[in-house]
């Protein structure tokens, strides 16, 4: 076993300066978590599932900095009527947040929550101990046992409008750990949006339990500096007939690993995860998803696009397992990636693992440069090459973005692209 | 079972020759049979002595045994790949024979007439007749297709050691040399020496490693420099002691501009007690040369409960060093208990080909990790994969594959196509992909689907008056017709069949 070969005082190194919260009703799963991984050791370079990706950074015991943004940021959603969350290096911002109630919603903070009956107490680190098998996933144990705070969400209806976390990066160096659960009753609905850099090394856990007839929408948008790094998992279990779809949009950023794991438990739910990143030079986006199908007719895509330009490096590893039993399965998988340029990466391992025979998966995934043809149809029509080529890269994208239902929130997200490309010309 | 298109009345429109086909293959495996033989056996077990007396049986020089042995020490510090999905009891390496061959070579035999006539008499049965001037069975039209007869030459492997080569002669005419490895090393050093372990270093992977330690025989091919092989060539693995390995090595070299079509045949008797087979394959693909190596592989599968069957673990690579060399894998896989098999191609040279075509059939408690690595190094090189998975019983099947453009390989292409077929609600079918792109001028595109038996097209077919067995059959085979096509003649026929009798029992 690989297991044996670690080397587990990088553990030690890295926890040295941590504090284990104590004393709340969160404590035993803290402590559960350390154990979990004191027993798998730190991620390494040679662990299969880190093959594209060098964890080193996540790691080590102090935080590379990245330079905070003198500029006044522009909140991405804005414009988007909802409940606001501000976490300043993961501290929270009482001032610049909202009241924390909404209708049919109750939310707690993980650090000012000390009742011993606390719903969130059957979940958190639940989900995301389920979601260790069959690989171990440390960033995500290191996570639970040592987070600082994060919201706790309970939803028992139609939640009225949207929770906006945003997320600032105050320090050069900060190092933040936040953990959220979200909890939606039967029935239940709720949207999340995140956005911002949360902090110079950010791991970030969401887990949600997706009850009977729930749906969950989360939108996320990673906009960060160049010098971020980022580890952030969704541990995610869906009931019957119930949907989730997550999207995000990775900007910028020296490392980011995001992981989204599924447990499909329930009947004819649905389960969407999809990304589009755009990246230049010193830029490492991972996408690892992982959906387990382990319940009759249920529907899961994955749609992920990368546009990677001056050596970035995009990377998806995507698997859906579908159990024997799962029969009537629809599990659908893509992952693309448009080079810009000859010194850019594209690196995947989209797997499927399947033990039901009634069922149709397909994955599909391709590398490739901008349409030489079409670039030069466009540019026939009188449309600089510039212009010409963000049209096709936009175009390219447009699959992913396709998901997000909200047309509002994709027209947000599509000027974020937009303005990236601006800031890139050339 | 074995009698189940026995009684079957045959409709219009169902096509008698397969019907006749079926049936002379149907019931369980047809090669489970062994040879009563007096056989001479290396003590049990692995160990430097073991793999000195080895050598020592070849006759070897000291080079020969010295890579062996510094093989057999990188061996021991290697760990077995645990990263397959397959799942098998601890290989027992000390409880095992490591050379076997039969009393009567012990003195090489001169010529096909002083080989013993039990041996001949095995590959006469498995129809593979050691006879010149006679083409392989099953292909009784081949004469007429071409209005000659059709020459196949054929090395034969029993156990440890080579029986006989055929056609030795004309080949060397045309400048071919076709022999097995172990005469080779003894005539042929400066070729082996050059090339042996080029492809395959030693240190490759554990079971290569082995092979490397302790490879008892194999085929050696060499074709010089615009010669295009009069006649296909082909080597006949039959394992037949109990309890013991094989490791053989297969060597082929196709000098500049040359063209060869190599087959490769396998096969098992019945044991309860599983066997091991792992060999190596390295080809070495000069400029504007082009090699076919096709494999039928059937080694015994173990009983429908996993009792018995072959480990075949198996490392093949082809380099094409050349520019403009191509390389053509073709594999139809239905044997063995555990398959850990991945064909490769390492795409050097400028505007080199590599393409990859597999079925692979999991019936009852088999389990089938394979599939190829597609390295892409020249310039305008490109690359197709098309793989074909079957499940069905409880069995396991995997493709795991790499396709991978480094940063110099520019405008390159690969296409990769895989598809499984589910039979029945307890196998599992499984794709492992692994996609490296480095440049921005290649195009890679993958593809794969997983599904059932099309309920629709079996329905027609039953309402054509097919029984279900043979509407499978045939469902399956248009599933396999991309990788069936691409098969020389001589083994199109055998893997029809093969599709058509791994199947049997799956359904319902």
């Amino acid at each position: 076993m690989t297991v044996l070969t670690k080397n587990f005082r990088d553990i030690e190194l890295r926890i040295a300066k941590l504090n284990l919260p104590q004393g709340d009703w969160a404590t035993e799963a803290r402590t559960d978590a350390l154990k979990r991984l004191r027993s798998v050791g730190m991620p390494e370079r040679r662990d299969e599932y880190w093959r594209f990706t060098r964890p080193d950074v996540f790691n080590q015991s102090g935080t590379p900095p990245a330079t905070v943004s003198a500029m006044e940021k522009e909140i991405v959603f804005s414009q988007v009527d909802a409940l606001q969350i501000v976490f300043d290096d993961g501290i929270f911002n009482a001032k610049e947040s909202d009241t924390l109630a909404l209708e049919y919603v109750s939310i707690d903070r993980l650090a000012e929550s000390s009742s011993d009956t606390h719903w969130a107490k059957s979940l958190y680190g639940q989900l995301e101990t389920n979601g260790q098998k069959p690989v171990p996933r440390p960033l995500g144990s290191l996570n639970t046992a040592f987070a600082t705070d994060g919201i706790l969400v309970l939803v028992k209806g139609s939640a009225p409008k949207p929770i906006n976390i945003i997320y600032n990066q105050k320090e050069e160096t900060s190092d933040v750990t936040l953990h959220h659960v979200v909890r939606l009753e039967a029935g239940a609905e709720l949207t999340i949006l995140e956005s911002g850099p949360a902090a110079a090394r950010l791991n970030n856990v969401i887990e949600v339990d997706v009850a009977d007839g729930a749906v969950f929408h989360h939108i996320r948008t990673q906009n960060n500096t160049k010098d971020n790094h980022v580890a952030t998992h969704i541990f995610a279990r869906l009931g019957n007939a119930s949907t989730f779809k997550s999207f995000t949009l990775t900007i910028n950023g020296k490392l980011t690993r995001n992981e989204c794991l599924i447990e499909i438990t329930g009947d004819d739910a649905v389960a969407h995860v999809a990304g589009a990143c755009v990246g230049d030079g010193n830029f490492h986006q991972d996408d690892t998803v992982f959906i387990t199908h382990d319940a009759k007719g249920c529907e899961s895509r994955q749609v992920f696009k990368k546009v990677l330009r001056n050596g970035a490096v995009g990377v998806f590893q995507g698997k859906i397992l579908v159990k024997a039993g799962a029969q009537k399965t629809d599990g659908y998988q893509i992952s693309q990636s448009l080079l810009l340029d000859g010194d850019s990466q594209f690196l995947a391992k989209p797997e499927l693992e399947i033990y039901a025979d009634d069922v149709i998966c397909s994955h599909g995934s391709t590398s490739g440069a901008i349409d030489e043809d079409a670039l030069f149809y466009l540019r026939s029509r009188g449309i600089s090459e510039y212009e010409a080529t963000n049209l096709l890269t936009l175009a390219f994208l447009a699959e992913a973005m396709d998901e997000i239902e909200d047309e509002d929130l994709r027209e947000m997200l599509t000027r974020q692209l937009e303005g990236w490309l601006e800031r890139h010309r050339g | 079972m074995d009698s189940i298109v026995e009684n079957v009345v045959v409709k219009d429109g169902v096509d008698q020759e397969t019907v006749d086909a079926v049936r002379e293959v149907g019931g369980a495996y047809k090669h489970g049979w062994s040879t009563d033989i007096e056989m001479e056996y290396a003590p049990k077990g692995l160990s430097p002595d073991i793999v000195k007396l080895i050598s020592e049986k070849n006759e070897e020089p000291d080079w020969m045994l010295d890579w062996r042995l510094a093989a057999y020490e990188r061996w021991l510090q290697k760990k077995e790949p645990e990263w397959a999905m397959v799942d098998y009891p601890k290989i027992d390496f000390q409880d095992q024979y490591y050379y076997a061959r039969p009393k009567s070579m012990e003195t090489k035999p001169k010529s096909l007439d002083e080989v013993d006539p039990k041996l001949l008499a095995t590959y006469e049965k498995l129809g593979i007749p050691l006879k010149e001037q006679l083409i392989l069975a099953g292909v009784d039209g081949a004469e007429e297709l071409t209005g000659a007869p059709r020459k196949v030459a054929v090395d034969a492997v029993f156990d440890s050691v080579s029986v006989g080569t055929t056609f030795r002669d004309e080949l060397l005419k045309a400048g071919v040399i076709f022999c097995s490895i172990s005469e080779a090393i003894k005539d042929y050093p400066d070729l082996v020496k050059k090339y042996l372990g080029s492809v395959v270093p030693v240190s490759d992977n554990y079971y290569a490693t082995l092979n490397s330690a302790v490879f008892s025989d194999g085929s050696f091919v060499y074709i010089p420099p615009g010669v295009r092989c009069p006649m296909e060539l082909s080597t006949y693995f039959r394992i037949n002691a109990e309890n013991t390995g094989q490791f053989e090595r297969t060597l082929i070299i196709a000098d500049k501009g040359s063209y060869v079509s190599y087959l490769e045949g396998c096969t098992a008797p019945q044991r309860d007690i599983a066997q091991l087979h792992a060999a190596v394959v390295e080809i070495i693909i000069e400029e504007d040369a082009e090699v076919k190596y096709s494999t039928v592989q059937n080694w015994y599968p173990g009983d429908e409960n996993g009792k018995g069957g072959i480990y075949n673990f198996v490392t093949k690579r082809a380099d094409c060093r050349g520019d403009r060399a191509k390389v053509m894998w073709t594999q139809v896989e239905t044997g063995s208990a555990v398959t850990w098999k991945y064909p490769s191609c390492i795409l050097r040279g400028n505007e080199t080909q590599g393409e990859f075509y597999s079925i692979a059939i999991a019936n009852n408690m088999q389990q089938a990790d394979t599939g190829t690595k597609m390295v892409h190094l020249g310039k305008n090189t490109k690359s197709r994969i098309v793989s074909k998975g079957i499940s069905a019983g409880q069995a396991q099947n995997t493709y795991r594959g790499l396709v991978s453009m480094h940063p110099r390989a520019k405008d390159s292409r690969n296409y990769t196509q895989c598809d499984s077929l589910l039979i029945g609600d307890k196998c599992g079918a499984h794709t492992v992909p692994y996609i490296e792109v480095k440049n921005n001028s290649s195009r890679v595109e993958h593809e794969a689907t997983t599904s059932k038996v099309d309920d629709d097209q079996l329905f027609y077919c039953r309402s054509r008056g097919m029984d279900e067995e043979e509407a499978v059959a045939l469902v399956v085979n248009g599933f396999c017709k991309d990788v069936l096509q691409a098969l020389p003649m001589e083994f199109a026929m055998e893997a029809q069949q093969l599709v058509a009798i791994s199947l049997e029992g799956s359904v319902g």
